[in-house]
């Protein structure tokens, strides 16, 4: 197939870890609860609508955004309020609700798509409580209604430590993937559609989006590698991103009227016995999708909610997140290794360097890895590293360092407008140094929206 | 052995942790235990996996490159010393020669500078950083061995306290720490440091010894050079203990680039400087080094020393890979005009990379300055659109 534009990346490192998911996938019964975390959104205060014990029906708001009040979180599922977690300063963790058997869901009227205007969409969008999927550049927040977009990229192409398979995830949902490019197309003038260079799938007979072709290492399929190279954030603009299975949920929802929360997700990683997908709905419990892809829960695991670059770190009595597709499980790395620190000694532990025949000894074959930082936090010695798995024209280091200072103007002439701490997340990995990146990038941005808005 | 020695370290730090004097001796502590163990640390926040390299790794692979230039320094100051003697001896007694007025040096370098950062580290309360090992062998490598051990010991305190820690540690330096020692002993002891007494062991001591360096013979006007360009290349000539070895700086430098830990673009870019200004002068041609040929002017010297292991050294250099090769070009073309126009100093890479490393943040401030010029013309232009 024939792309607009074809993008190149050779900046980056693809980590191959074992136990990557089949394609296969099984569909689940649903759980006894759900929860909703609004820890799972960059940035996002909350307020809530509902106390412990309400009914809720599935599409009933439990919270909205304190900043945006009129982006409400919905439950996905019918059934009552059974308990509001919360953490330091009273903020909110999970809102946790039990399901019910009679399973009732609150219907909206669907606007008419070849009719209605941007601003009726808009509204059944927050109505219905999809908005939160859509997220924006700059800071990688949840969209703000009130500003139009200048396009709306998409990428099927996930190059992520243990990737999903978006093609696999959408083979069913193509009609409403479609339908739901048509609702986004409605909210901006452009959509961008990432693919694999070479992708030869059904998604190819999608209509209403301009095809690009992504090759190379990861972070080649993240969204701000897309953007910075085909068409770059501006100060002042703004350019929405969303995951493709999302998007079929937006377009099953202007079938249905009703919410839609599906959720297939991956379980892999080297502490997975049977890694594959599951068809479940947001906030599903993990344990249940945990003893069905057979983790062997006897040793000291770590569950993580995204991918082993920029996850989150959750236990197993936890849900799954909001947003992600993909569960990492890999063994805790709490052991010592005698002399661990001479070079090419330890071979087996994953390396990009070539200060360990790690390289050579694992070929393309994938490695098991360990959550062992391998070494100590230490001052910033070595340079260039960090431009090595960085494909952005922008400079890694400096900018990291205008955010440790705090200098705003500083931040924003170096990029930081086109950066989410995702991009940050093989820097974390690669740096000899145990920077971490993404956390100071993350209250990088935290500033920014503070003090700029 | 190794779980009953982990179970030594462990009650140790305990009881330190839980002294109210001895507290602040856990960085200490931590520096050894550190070098027996990768710790047990597990990420906590960003990236959950990461990968086996880090500063220690690093450190280590930069001072596996030094192994071979300093074992040939070993050798060579023995060499040196015997073939002026006229005595011809054993490979193994030139090295055993070397290696025991070598050691000496390394062992006070070592024991001054790692006191030193470890007393630092205790005050600030932070952990002990790698740095230093790399530093602490570089200084006796760039001195001349007659030097007293007790210059060698004060030119290392002058360079750790007032060129790094004065700055704020590892990583926040502006010069070169082994240059900046050597600097020092060069302007403090110049007696020690240059002229025709110092470059062979036992020079000033032993009537029939004597020696001057390639470049000190050329600056004197004299271009009658007995040596060859293979002896140059190889090192068989007198100079600073491991300066001498151009071929053992291309090993170095070979493991440095393919491991990643050293730039090639600066190693590269010193080339084309230093060859280029070499060949502009030999056009010219006054006087006798002037006309020295400019692929001489390579492998004479501490050129390749220099570059491979101080010209590279990350936190002086530029961090910008454009920067990297500005600074590489102008390190070598500074290093052969210093050489050529001030005969006071014939050996110019020292003060050309020190004199770059001053520039290095200018420079970066350069190149990082147009990327922000490249992206306000672009809002600009999109504002100016939309």
């Amino acid at each position: 197939m024939s792309f607009r534009y074809n993008l190149k990346i050779n900046s980056g490192a693809d980590l191959h870890i074992k136990g990557r998911s089949a394609l296969k996938s099984v569909v689940l019964p649903p759980s006894e609860t759900y929860t909703i975390k609004p820890g799972n959104f960059f940035y996002l205060n909350t307020k809530l609508l509902l106390k412990e014990g309400a009914k809720v029906k599935k599409g009933t708001p439990l919270f909205f955004d304190k900043g945006n009040p009129e982006v409400k979180f919905v439950s996905p599922i019918s059934g009552t309020v059974q308990k509001i977690v919360r953490g330091k300063r009273r903020r909110v963790l999970d809102v946790i609700v039990h399901r019910d058997e009679k399973q009732e869901a609150l219907k909206f009227d669907i606007p008419n798509l070849k009719k209605c205007t941007r601003k009726e969409i808009v509204d059944f969008l927050l109505e219905v409580g999809l908005w939160p999927f859509l997220s924006q550049r700059p800071y990688g927040i949840i969209a703000n209604p009130t500003k139009k977009p200048k396009s709306i990229f998409i990428s099927l192409v996930d190059k992520r430590p243990l990737g999903v398979d978006f093609d696999f995830i959408l083979k069913d949902k193509i009609q409403d993937f479609q339908r739901g490019i048509e609702v986004l197309s409605k909210l901006t003038d452009i959509i961008y559609l990432g693919f694999p260079s070479g992708y030869q799938g059904e998604l190819k007979s999608i209509k209403g989006a301009t095809f690009f072709g992504v090759s190379g290492p990861h972070p080649a399929g993240n969204s701000s590698v897309h953007i910075n190279k085909i068409d770059p954030l501006n100060y002042g603009e703004y350019i929405w991103t969303i995951n493709p299975e999302d998007i079929a949920n937006i377009g099953e929802s202007f079938a249905t009227g009703e919410f839609t929360a599906r959720r297939t997700i991956a379980v892999a990683g080297n502490g997975v016995g049977d890694p594959k997908y599951f068809k479940v709905t947001i906030g599903h419990e993990l344990l249940h999708l945990l003893q069905e892809a057979k983790v062997n829960m006897n040793q000291d695991n770590r569950y993580i909610n995204g991918d082993l670059l920029t996850g989150e770190f959750v236990d197993d009595q936890d849900h799954i997140g909001y947003l992600n597709n993909l569960i990492s499980v890999i063994p805790e790395g709490n052991q010592y290794r005698m002399f661990g620190w001479l070079p090419f000694k330890d071979n087996s532990v994953l390396s990009t360097s070539r200060t360990s025949f790690n390289w050579l000894k694992r070929g393309n074959k994938p490695v098991e890895v360990n959550t062992n930082l391998n070494g100590e936090e230490r001052a910033l010695v070595v340079t260039g590293e960090m431009e090595k798995v960085f494909p952005m024209d922008i400079y890694p280091l400096q900018l990291i360092k205008a955010c440790m200072v705090e200098d705003i103007e500083k931040m924003e002439a170096l990029g930081i407008f086109e950066v989410v701490p995702e991009d940050f997340g093989l820097i974390d990995f690669t740096n000899s140094s145990k920077l971490e990146a993404q956390e100071i990038i993350k209250s990088g941005l935290e500033l920014m929206i503070k003090e700029v808005g | 052995m190794k779980n009953k020695l982990r179970h030594t370290i462990d009650s140790l730090k305990n009881d330190l942790r839980y002294s109210s004097n001895l507290k602040k001796f856990v960085p200490a502590v931590n520096a050894f235990d550190t070098f027996l163990f990768v710790p047990n640390v597990v990420t906590k926040s960003g990236a959950h996996i990461r990968d086996a390299v880090d500063l220690k790794r690093t450190m280590i692979t930069v001072i596996i490159s030094l192994v071979p230039a300093l074992l040939f320094g070993m050798w060579n100051t023995g060499f040196q010393h015997y073939s002026q003697l006229g005595e011809s001896v054993s490979l193994f007694e030139s090295f055993g020669f070397g290696f025991t007025r070598i050691f000496p040096m390394i062992a006070v370098s070592y024991a001054v500078g790692l006191a030193i950062e470890f007393g630092f580290a205790i005050y600030r309360g932070h952990e002990v950083n790698e740095g230093y090992l790399v530093t602490g062998l570089l200084i006796p490598m760039i001195m001349p061995v007659d030097i007293p051990l007790w210059m060698v010991g004060v030119s290392v305190a002058f360079a750790v306290i007032i060129a790094k820690e004065a700055f704020g540690g590892t990583g926040m330096n502006i010069l070169n720490p082994a240059l900046t020692a050597r600097a020092f002993a060069f302007f403090a002891y110049p007696t020690y440091m240059s002229g025709d007494k110092v470059w062979v062991a036992d020079a000033s001591t032993i009537d029939a010894i004597s020696g001057e360096t390639i470049l000190g013979t050329l600056a004197a006007n004299n271009p009658s050079i007995q040596y060859s360009w293979w002896d140059m290349f190889v090192g068989v000539v007198p100079g600073s203990i491991a300066e001498t070895s151009t071929l053992m700086a291309l090993i170095g430098a070979f493991i440095l680039i393919f491991a990643g830990v050293g730039s090639w673009r600066i190693m590269l870019g010193c080339l084309i400087g230093g060859a280029f200004t070499g060949l502009i002068f030999n056009l010219l041609g006054v006087n006798a080094l002037m006309s020295f040929p400019f692929y001489l002017h390579l492998v004479v010297g501490g050129f390749a020393f220099g570059v491979v292991f101080m010209a590279t050294d990350p936190v002086s250099a530029a961090q910008t890979t454009k920067g990297k090769w500005i600074y590489g070009v102008l390190v070598g073309i500074f290093c052969i005009l210093i050489r050529v126009f001030n005969p006071a100093y014939p050996e110019g890479v020292m003060l050309a990379i020190l004199l770059m490393n001053v520039f290095a943040p200018t420079i970066d401030h350069y190149v990082v300055s147009a990327n922000i010029r490249k992206r306000k013309r672009r809002w600009q232009l999109a504002k100016a659109n939309g």
